[in-house]
């Protein structure tokens, strides 16, 4: 009864098989049919046809979970099933549970509304925001005046600054940020505003890239991104970005990690409850980079995902990951037409 | 040494309670913690904060390992004449760093 609850609430924990081939870090995906749906996962998942669809990467320390056949005569593995073994055992527990959660949530799977979206300033203490609305107050304006010297600072082959092509940042990067993650075409895939600037470094500049997390590479990205505090988010969701988006909401949704938890179920299900003392947020990146007060320090989007993603004890990704870049762009495009609040403070 | 941001009224009419506005950038390492190699991470913070209104003394404060990085302290003084307003920081090693602001009292 406990277990199937504790599965039920994705909290259950599951170890990776050696005999399936899973594990944390080794290893090659490998490619597994898909499972079907079954009335458990119809009413117990959100998004249950997208949240089954997923093939688990066992680079990324990902899999289904370790399942004994039992009580179900027809394949597939009930390995494949995010939810385990005994699930029959336990369904009516399993039901109540459902069913109490239904009523207390009303109905599950859907995008939050365009018009109930809010900031995440507005899920932190009143202290902490006034301290990021007031510049003489928030830390990261002490990396905001870093990067204003680094964009006048000579460098790389050419000896020229950002300056010397872009101008003035008040004006030349004004929206600039908003606009990012965007495709570049040399690469055919999207860049955030951090892979945008070490690209305009190594190709304009002929200077090296900067490392993901410097000091010198959040400086300039929070320079940058304070040029658009108060812009509407502005990325593009045409027909070449839109493949990327979809695949960042495919990681955004999908169940993943010892704790088999979504993005999804914490910040578009349960957003305003509280998660250990603190208000979930509805997870709108329109402040990146941010100061976090838990960190001492001003840190990217990326970082703070890989943070999330240690927390479902799952490995992230690397920094620079396609896979993270996906997910920043979906979260940017979820914001969309929200306002920038670059450089942000939070708890 | 290192950046800071005052901020102070520009004017203020004589008599007035003004507030004053500091931050540094510091990462006040407590010396509690322990690095990625095992070892102990030195302790590295700023222990001494004044502030002197045209050469008095107005503000004072020691810190101790608990105050966060980039120590952000701020506090009130009476306008009483026009005149510069002073800031130091010192640190553990004895390295201080001085800034000044400007006030204009009518």
């Amino acid at each position: 009864m406990r277990g199937a609850v504790l599965r039920a609430a994705g909290l259950r924990m599951r170890a990776p098989s050696p005999e399936r081939g899973e594990g944390w870090g080794e290893g090659a995906p490998t490619e597994r049919p898909e499972p079907p749906r079954s009335e458990w996962n119809a009413s117990g998942c959100r998004r249950s046809s997208g949240a089954l669809k997923r093939t688990p990467s066992l680079q990324r320390g990902e899999g289904w979970g370790e399942g004994v056949p039992t009580e179900r005569p027809e394949p597939p593995h009930p390995a494949l099933s995010p939810l385990g073994r005994g699930r029959r055992k336990h369904y009516p527990a399993a039901a109540v549970f459902i069913i109490s959660t239904l009523l207390v949530r009303g109905t599950l799977a859907a995008d939050i509304p365009l018009d109930q979206r809010r900031s995440d300033s507005d899920f932190i203490s009143g202290d902490t925001r006034a301290m990021q609305n007031d510049d003489t107050a928030n830390p990261a304006m002490l990396v905001v005046l870093d990067g204003e010297t680094l964009w006048n600072t000579k460098a790389g082959e050419t000896n020229q600054s950002c300056a010397d092509c872009h101008g003035d940042a008040a004006k030349s990067m004004k929206g600039v940020a908003a606009r990012y993650p965007a495709f570049a075409a040399e690469l055919g895939r999207p860049v955030d505003l951090e892979q945008q600037i070490n690209l305009s470094r190594v190709t304009d500049q002929k200077a090296e890239a900067l490392a993901f997390e410097s000091k010198e590479l959040l400086a300039l990205t929070a320079y940058i991104a304070r040029q658009s505090r108060g812009m509407p988010v502005a990325v593009k969701d045409d027909a070449v970005s839109k493949p990327f988006i979809d695949a960042g909401r495919t990681i955004f949704e999908r169940r993943q990690g010892q704790l088999d938890l979504s993005c999804a179920q914490c910040h578009d299900d349960n957003w305003g409850k509280k998660l250990a003392g603190n208000l979930v947020p509805q997870a709108m990146s329109t402040g990146y980079p941010i100061y976090r007060l838990e960190w001492q320090e001003v840190g990217s989007l990326q970082r703070r995902l890989r943070n999330c993603m240690s927390g479902m004890r799952a490995e992230p990704y690397d920094f620079g990951a396609p896979e993270l870049v996906d997910l920043e762009y979906f979260l940017m495009w979820r914001a969309r037409g929200m306002a920038m609040e670059s450089p942000a403070v939070r708890p | 040494m290192a950046r800071a941001l005052i901020h102070v009224p520009a004017t203020a009419k004589k008599g007035d309670i003004v507030e004053i506005k500091t931050l540094i950038s510091h990462v006040m390492e407590t010396g509690y913690r322990i690095g990625v190699t095992g070892q102990p991470i030195p302790r590295d913070i700023i222990d001494d904060f004044v502030c002197t209104y045209n050469g008095e003394e107005v503000f004072h404060a020691k810190l101790y390992p608990a105050i966060a990085a980039n120590p952000y302290i701020t506090f009130f003084t009476v306008a009483t004449e026009s005149g510069t307003l002073a800031f130091s920081w010192t640190d553990q090693h004895g390295a201080t760093q001085v800034q000044t602001a400007a006030i204009t009292v009518e």
